[in-house]
């Protein structure tokens, strides 16, 4: 009996891995496109094999004199962009995907828990008084955090705190700080802070420099591998109070753990290139139709996903127009019809099963 | 060695057990019987050191292998990889399951009867299936202490009867302590050394070897109804008691 059950499972492991390979190697090659496509299009194109070429020369060489002008574009215009644009589409990505997990829940994402809002009031406040560079991502940092402790006091009631509670709160908290930014922009200077401020909300990556990505490459770095490292643990939080204690999880502290992490990554990627909705729930979504929900194959599927995803929404903003078309109108635009047929499916299959 | 000393839980005024002392240890199995509502949960709760004791303590190792009566099934995994969370103590919050602990995982889902899920995905198993599941994970943790809520409450006959033999294959070895919830006495009759009656009506629950606590008379103070002890011939002929209650058979007219 139990050798036959041996024969039987093996073609099946066989089956699930082979599937999980072919389905990373067709994300990756998703990316790497993307990547390369976004390095050669816009005002001035440059060919894929010219592009290509002058990574391998910038990667080996990075302190060589740039002369001509399409060497200027591709790597001290577009390739910083690009990549600060994967890297935060992979940090809001993984940590949609983790919130998600740690709240047992489908629908929240950084954005609806009120870091995103939280972390705006931190820039917005920052801009007007002039703050830049390290200091100003502190601010936004604290903020986010503060936005995040605020309302795990307000959901916790008598100990706990429900995953129902913790939404509105994350609601609540959310158009608190998007009131308090309403007011720092009603009373910024319109001359010089209140442009900075509302283009800032928008969420871009048109002002990106290696300097600037720089700033912002170790918060979502080392967050997201500290995340990535807690993947089968996400696993355990992922299940009932109860059970996940009964594992060893110390539940609380443990998820306040993944909220602190994420707030590290949402403030980095808030910090230089603005509010940025719907990542941290579509992305994770897809993902999970793809490779499954467990986290060890879903954190990596999302943060592959949520890089190229953003450098082609990105590529979009930048190109589709002749002037810039702010990021979070697109992804507003793509997500939400995403997001609406995965909601209306995951019911469905819900009640059909 | 699980238990508990002195425990009392209240609920605002109202006492849902009180100065309760049991114990456990390895070898042996412990039945929790009673009517609902007499704080057989809580019992279990306090036990596994969710509840909050307001006297007393509990006597328990770091990890107790528990098994809820319904898995969480929002997520979708497949069994071998829920009976590895199981492992999550051994790895501490950062580790990984590796080879070792996968090996260990099919090897309790085998113990527990549920090779044959491996592969399949958790929440799509029926109720029975998803309890050997999580028995096989309770296993996997390799705690000497499991825990079982109620682990009859859904089952048909058919798989209750397989529950049963399960519990005594698990018992068999004497390797570890055993303690689960039920609300019908036939259960700690075929697979419990030990019983604790939830007593109505304040008066202290009645905890003992099974042939001293499962009799006629306490039951029918434990349920409120007649009880009757008969004489069965089982499944392979040997005839063994039964604890049935006086209604229990009456036709109707």
């Amino acid at each position: 009996m139990a050798a036959l059950t041996e024969d039987e499972a093996a073609p099946m492991v066989r089956s699930h891995l082979a599937r999980q390979a072919l389905v990373f190697a067709a994300l990756l090659a998703l990316f790497a496109v993307a990547f390369v496509v976004s390095l050669c299009v816009g005002r001035f194109s440059v060919p894929a094999s010219r592009a290509l070429e002058l990574i391998w020369l910038g990667v080996t060489d990075p302190w060589r004199e740039l002369t001509t002008i399409e060497e200027r574009i591709v790597l001290l215009v577009r390739a910083p962009r690009v990549v600060l644009a994967a890297l935060a589409g992979a940090g809001l990505a993984l940590s949609g995907a983790a919130l998600q997990g740690v709240f047992r829940n489908p629908l929240v994402s950084p954005d609806i828990l009120g870091i995103s809002q939280g972390a705006a009031f931190g820039g917005a406040l920052g801009i007007m008084l002039g703050i830049w560079g390290f200091p100003l991502i502190a601010m936004v940092f604290i903020s986010g955090m503060a936005a995040v402790i605020l309302v795990g006091l307000i959901a916790r009631v008598n100990g706990r705190s429900e995953t129902i509670t913790v939404i509105l709160s994350g609601l609540v908290v959310s158009s608190m700080f998007s009131a308090v930014v309403s007011l720092l922009q009603f009373v910024a200077d319109p001359n010089t802070s209140l442009p900075a401020i509302v283009y800032w909300l928008m969420g871009s990556f048109a002002t990106a420099t290696w300097e600037r990505t720089l700033i912002a490459a170790p918060g979502l770095i080392i967050g997201g591998v500290l995340l990535w490292m807690l993947r089968f643990r996400l696993n355990i939080l992922s299940l009932d109070e109860a059970e996940a204690q009964s594992l060893g999880a110390r539940t609380n502290r443990e998820r306040w753990l993944v909220f602190g992490l994420i707030a590290v990554i949402v403030g980095s990627q808030v910090a230089v290139s603005g509010i940025i909705g719907w990542i941290g729930i579509v992305i994770p979504h897809a993902s999970r139709l793809l490779v499954g929900h467990d986290h060890r194959a879903l954190l990596p599927a999302s943060v592959v996903l949520g890089a190229g995803f953003m450098v082609i929404i990105d590529t979009l903003a930048r190109t589709a127009t002749a002037a810039e078309i702010p990021l979070g109108v697109i992804t507003a635009l793509v997500g939400a019809p995403i997001f609406a047929m995965l909601l209306r499916n995951h019911y469905r299959e819900r009640n059909g099963s | 060695m699980i238990g508990l000393e002195g425990a009392t839980v209240r609920f605002g005024s109202r006492i849902i057990i009180e100065a309760l002392s049991f114990s456990v240890p390895v070898g042996r199995t412990l039945a929790i019987l009673g009517p609902n509502g007499r704080g057989k949960t809580t019992t279990l709760k306090a036990m596994l050191g969710f509840q909050q004791l307001d006297a007393g303590r509990r006597v328990a190792p770091d990890i107790v292998g528990y098994v809820p009566q319904t898995g969480t099934s929002n997520q979708r995994y497949r069994a071998l990889d829920v009976v590895v969370m199981g492992r999550a103590a051994h790895l501490g919050i950062f580790g990984q399951p590796g080879p070792e602990d996968f090996r260990i995982a099919r090897s309790a889902l085998e113990r527990a009867g549920a090779a044959r899920f491996t592969d399949h995905y958790f929440d799509r198993l029926s109720g029975g299936e998803r309890q050997l599941v999580l028995l096989a994970r309770a296993i996997a943790t390799g705690s000497q202490v499991l825990v079982l809520d109620e682990p009859a409450a859904a089952l048909d006959l058919h798989n209750q009867e397989r529950l049963l033999t399960l519990l005594n294959t698990l018992r068999h070895p004497r390797d570890k302590a055993i303690v689960f919830t039920t609300h019908d006495p036939n259960h700690a009759l075929s697979s419990a050394d030990d019983a604790l009656l939830m007593m109505p009506d304040g008066q202290p629950p009645l905890f003992g070897p099974v042939a001293e606590t499962i009799t006629p008379e306490h039951l029918e103070s434990l349920y409120g109804v007649p009880m009757r002890v008969v004489e069965l011939a089982g499944p392979s002929g040997e005839t063994h008691r039964a604890v049935l209650p006086a209604f229990a058979g009456i036709r109707a007219a």
